[in-house]
């Protein structure tokens, strides 16, 4: 377990290197000197001057790198134009609330993916089958800024119920917070639902036929003992890996989803930080979620060994 | 019983793979309704300008946020231009950019995945650790860096799709590669003198081009979304010019008193992604070889 654990892990720096330069080239991307068009229309020779000071661009593009990565690997992400704070500082202050807004939206994914999944497996061929396929096509093909919307519409103009925009840290308040941030949560975990859907559908059917449930059977259990004890506990541990891998689209969901609710987050910091062309704040943001993506990548694997006996045994 | 009628029916030989293809598909109601309902929108979104009742940019004082009516079908936005004629339009938008950004990812991303499988050793490496750190970038996230760098356009926002929508080509024809190139025809291909180019393009790609044609279908859904979320952010179609994602984004000030402004161009990206989504599903069922005639 621990070679593999190991190879994992050295698998993980060359993407890691490649996803900084990745990060790093797309200021290349800027048309014409980069340091005028990142200090926007009235062109400030002084912001130009200090924007060639923090990127070092009257160095070739090798050093450049070199100067970048080195601040990056002592937390240094560089400096917010717009906002005169550190980019790391700025990343602390937005994540937290980008992940209580991931966590809630995860919980609800999982809850209506798995219960409907397990349904559609359970009931193949019925109209609940049907019923889940149409609405797991429903979660995968409805734009979250667009169910946001209907959301805010509906719960917040037509019947009041939800306030429609702002946070509310659940420290501060925690049924404020929970007030604030369930329509979000609901909007992102929406999709994801309607992904997890098909993969506990596919997975239970693939259980439901396998020799374990057949010797089960022919022991005499019953059918609801069969599937709680025997299929789902086999069927739903590549269903719950998978939910930490949809944490990237949780991460993009959350960019639209921010925006609409206007929620101090990670999205909301990239969005204002694209229109004041704050583009340190661009490169963080994107080097943060990446990593904090690969992470979690790892930790599904760890998982996956850790709850799969074969795996572990090797 | 002739020996003719109890012979169980077998494809005949010269039936080509699209045709037994295209006979899976019709008998799958949601993909064929799909199909036409994308036949549909393509229709309005090429003769937009003889379908569209209204100018879809032509602005009326006495016209403001009208609800629907018989004059204006879906009603009109806050500075009276008609929304029906704005949906058609804005169809150009998404559907041109689900296609050319595809187009884009393809274009890059298949020779590299051809490439990388049929090569193997480091350039595989290279380009494999290269496909893993662009897939570790959340697809919107990257798409929206891309694209505020570039500049805001709708084709920025295209190329900015594209390009992040090209590690799941590479990946995918990486795999097919690696899969196929074992084969007996791929031997055969090589033993008598063809060229790896040659092989790669005129043996592997064809036999590739099925999986290659659904991700494809599934991934035009994708890149829809993802221009109209641009365009919602104003990094894709400018204004004027009618996008259903722009569309949204002036309708969410206005949702108390003119509700229908978010909820026709919503429907809009809704229907055209749930079609496309359909209609991958199908071909995906249609192009597999282990699933039934029916």
């Amino acid at each position: 377990m621990l070679n593999l654990l190991g190879q994992r892990l050295l698998q993980l720096i060359p993407t890691v290197f490649f996803v900084s330069v990745i990060i790093f080239l797309l200021q290349q991307l800027l048309p014409g000197d980069p340091a005028t068009v990142m200090a926007g229309e009235e062109g400030d020779p002084e912001v130009i001057a200090q924007i060639r000071k923090q990127y070092r661009l009257d160095q070739p593009l090798p050093m450049q790198y070199l100067y970048w990565i080195g601040g990056v690997l002592t937390g240094n992400l560089g400096e917010s134009m717009r906002l005169k704070a550190s980019v790391s500082d700025l990343v602390i202050q937005k994540f937290p609330v980008t992940l209580q807004l991931a966590f809630m939206a995860i919980i609800i994914a999982l809850a209506i993916g798995i219960t409907a999944g397990v349904i559609s497996a359970v009931k193949r061929g019925t109209a609940w089958d049907y019923g889940v396929n149409v609405l797991s096509l429903w979660g995968i093909s409805t734009p979250n800024f667009w169910l946001g919307i209907m959301m805010i519409l509906l719960f917040s103009v037509q019947l009041g119920w939800l306030p429609a925009s702002g946070y509310v840290s659940p420290f501060e308040d925690f049924w404020a917070s929970l007030a604030a941030t369930i329509m979000p949560a609901f909007v992102l975990g929406n999709s994801i639902a309607g992904v997890l859907m098909r993969h506990t559908r596919a997975s239970m059917l693939e259980a439901l036929e396998s020799d374990y449930v057949r010797t089960a059977r022919a022991k005499g259990q019953s059918e609801l003992r069969i599937i709680i004890r025997h299929v789902m506990r086999n069927a739903l541990t590549p269903v719950i890996t998978l939910g930490a891998l949809e944490f990237g689209t949780l991460l993009s969901g959350a960019v639209l989803t921010e925006q609409i609710f206007t929620i101090p987050g990670f999205g909301k910091l990239i969005v204002d930080a694209v229109f004041n062309r704050d583009y340190a704040v661009v490169q963080g943001v994107v080097l943060v979620t990446a990593t904090t993506y690969i992470l979690l990548n790892l930790l599904a694997d760890i998982g996956y060994i850790l709850v799969n006996p074969r795996l572990r045994s090797n | 019983m002739s020996a003719a009628a109890s012979t169980p029916s077998i494809p005949a030989v010269s039936e080509s793979p699209a045709r037994r293809a295209w006979a899976k598909l019709r008998h799958r109601k949601g993909a064929i309704i799909a199909l036409v309902v994308l036949l549909l929108i393509a229709f309005l979104a090429i003769f937009a300008p003889l379908i569209a009742p209204h100018d879809p940019i032509k602005q009326g004082w006495t016209s403001v946020r009208k609800p629907p009516s018989v004059l204006y079908w879906f009603g009109t936005d806050e500075v009276g231009r008609d929304l029906f004629s704005r949906i058609i339009h804005g169809a150009r938008a998404s559907l041109s950019a689900g296609v050319i950004s595809v187009s884009i990812a393809l274009l890059l991303g298949v020779p590299i995945g051809l490439l990388a499988g049929y090569r193997g050793g480091w350039v595989d490496g290279v380009i494999s650790r290269f496909t893993d750190a662009m897939l570790a970038c959340p697809f919107l996230i990257l798409a929206i860096a891309m694209a505020a760098f570039l500049g805001p356009s709708l084709s920025n926002a295209m190329i900015a799709i594209g390009v992040t929508a090209m590690p799941i080509f590479i990946r995918l024809t990486r795999g097919q590669v690696i899969a196929v190139k074992v084969e007996d025809y791929v031997e055969a291909a090589r033993s008598v003198g063809n060229t790896p180019f040659q092989i790669a393009f005129r043996h592997i790609l064809p036999n590739i081009a099925p999986q290659l044609l659904v991700q494809a279908t599934l991934t035009i859904a994708t890149a829809i979304i993802a221009e109209a979320a641009l365009s919602f952010l104003g990094l894709g179609q400018q204004p004027p010019q009618p996008s259903w994602g722009s569309m949204l984004n002036s309708a969410q000030r206005f949702l108390s008193n003119a509700p229908w402004m978010a909820v026709f161009p919503g429907l809009a990206i809704f229907v055209t992604v749930l079609s496309f989504n359909l209609l991958g599903d199908g071909l995906r069922d249609a192009l597999d070889p282990r699933t039934s005639d029916r």
